[in-house]
């Protein structure tokens, strides 16, 4: 018993179909409880008043953001040497999924940002890798679909997602390595929860289980998905040539 | 699929020459983000430290941006928007000027960042940002200051 016998298409969907529910339940039931946590029964923050509760949103988007990538990363160096369709598709599931995380926390940092530093943009190291990753999410889903092959195009994504990896862990790591940004540090270094009162490190714990299994629920869903559309066509050409 | 055989990617490949190619590739990318972030180490800040700034006076009407905290006790209010105060690392301490609205967060003993361009000893601001982290301490600030071994914390520090 090996977890590569996952890689077949069959016993992928056996599987996945099994833990769709369980997931989905999940979900639902940790981003509840983190959401309305956070945003109904924390006190406001001395400082920032109750903007900080944006936190909810943009700490586990930022970080699934960076985190899709480093999984389409994974699956797609798996691909390249192990050749499981099965990975591809994963990795190819992943992108939109990531992108939307990554446009959420766009967004709320924008947000975020305007009443605390005074501004919604600003050329920081860690902001800018961001918005880099942003492009090669629309780089690496247009590069999908403008290939006919699938094989090629699944060849030319995964280089695609190395090369992208740089700028997820830049924009995990530019804090670490420029100091004089404006962005703060890593959110949830582990030495960081003495900073963070539990008031508001608990529900953000909570928020960012929820935000992780809803990208699991997500991708397995987007990958059945993937698998029934090649099975689809596999069958419309095998019909074609009858 | 085309028939063609003369080049077919890494299709074409056996399972260790794929290996060697993306080891390969991941070599070349690493070199070539250490190079480059080895050749922007500086241009890479979003602002200069005050320490920074004394020490290599930028030329007259460079437009840059300056971090620091602000000096406890140094904002003075004058007509208007005007504000003045002195953003400092604790090695040196620079005189701003500026006039606008300043963001929530900012205040004595805060993080700070501000765009604008020397004018003799004192900076003049056109843009003022606010620092913040969810400790409510300048973390970069501080490691700046960390790395100059003359770090005290803000909130500890005595009224300058």
């Amino acid at each position: 018993m090996s977890i590569w016998e996952y890689a077949n298409p069959k016993k992928f969907m056996a599987l996945s179909t099994r833990a769709l529910p369980w997931a989905v339940g999940l979900t639902v039931v940790l981003l509840a409880v983190g959401l309305v946590w956070g945003f109904f029964f924390t006190p406001d923050d001395y400082k920032q008043g109750s903007t900080v509760k944006i936190i909810y949103l943009h700490v586990p988007a930022a970080m699934m953001a960076i985190n899709v990538w480093i999984m389409m990363l994974v699956t797609s160096l798996v691909w390249i040497v192990r050749r499981h369709h099965v990975s591809a598709l994963a990795a190819k599931a992943a992108a939109p999924v990531g992108l939307t995380f990554t446009l959420i926390a766009l967004l709320t940092g924008a947000l975020w940002g305007q009443p605390m530093w005074g501004t919604w943009w600003a050329w920081d190291p860690r902001l800018t890798s961001f918005l880099i990753l942003t492009l090669f999410y629309f780089g690496y889903m247009a590069l999908w679909a403008a290939i006919e092959d699938p094989d090629t195009a699944a060849d030319l994504t995964s280089i695609l997602c190395l090369v992208g990896s740089v700028f997820a862990l830049l924009s995990r790591y530019a804090v670490n390595f420029w100091n004089q940004g404006l962005h703060q540090g890593a959110s949830l270094s582990l030495d960081r929860q003495e900073n963070v009162s539990n008031v508001f490190w608990l529900p953000l714990l909570v928020c960012i289980a929820g935000f992780a299994l809803l990208f699991v629920t997500m991708v397995l869903l987007r990958t059945q998905t993937e698998i029934r559309a090649r099975r689809l066509k596999a069958l419309l050409a095998r019909e074609r040539v009858a | 699929m085309t028939g063609r055989q003369e080049f077919r990617g890494l299709k074409g490949l056996k399972k260790q020459r794929r290996i060697q190619v993306i080891l390969l590739a991941v070599v070349a990318l690493i070199a070539a983000t250490g190079l480059v972030g080895y050749a922007m180490r500086d241009g890479i800040n979003f602002f200069r430290s005050p320490s920074q700034v004394v020490q290599a006076p930028p030329p007259p009407g460079e437009v840059f941006r300056i971090g620091g905290l602000v000096v406890e006790g140094s904002i003075r209010r004058g007509e208007g928007t005007e504000v003045s105060f002195a953003v400092t690392d604790t090695n040196a301490t620079v005189p701003v000027r500026y006039s606008g609205i300043l963001p929530d967060l900012f205040g004595e003993g805060q993080g700070m960042v501000a765009l604008g361009r020397m004018e003799g000893d004192t900076f003049v601001a056109t843009e003022v940002l606010a620092k913040h982290d969810e400790t409510y301490m300048p973390k970069e600030v501080v490691d700046a200051l960390k790395e100059q071994g003359v770090y005290v914390d803000p909130k500890a520090r005595p009224e300058s």
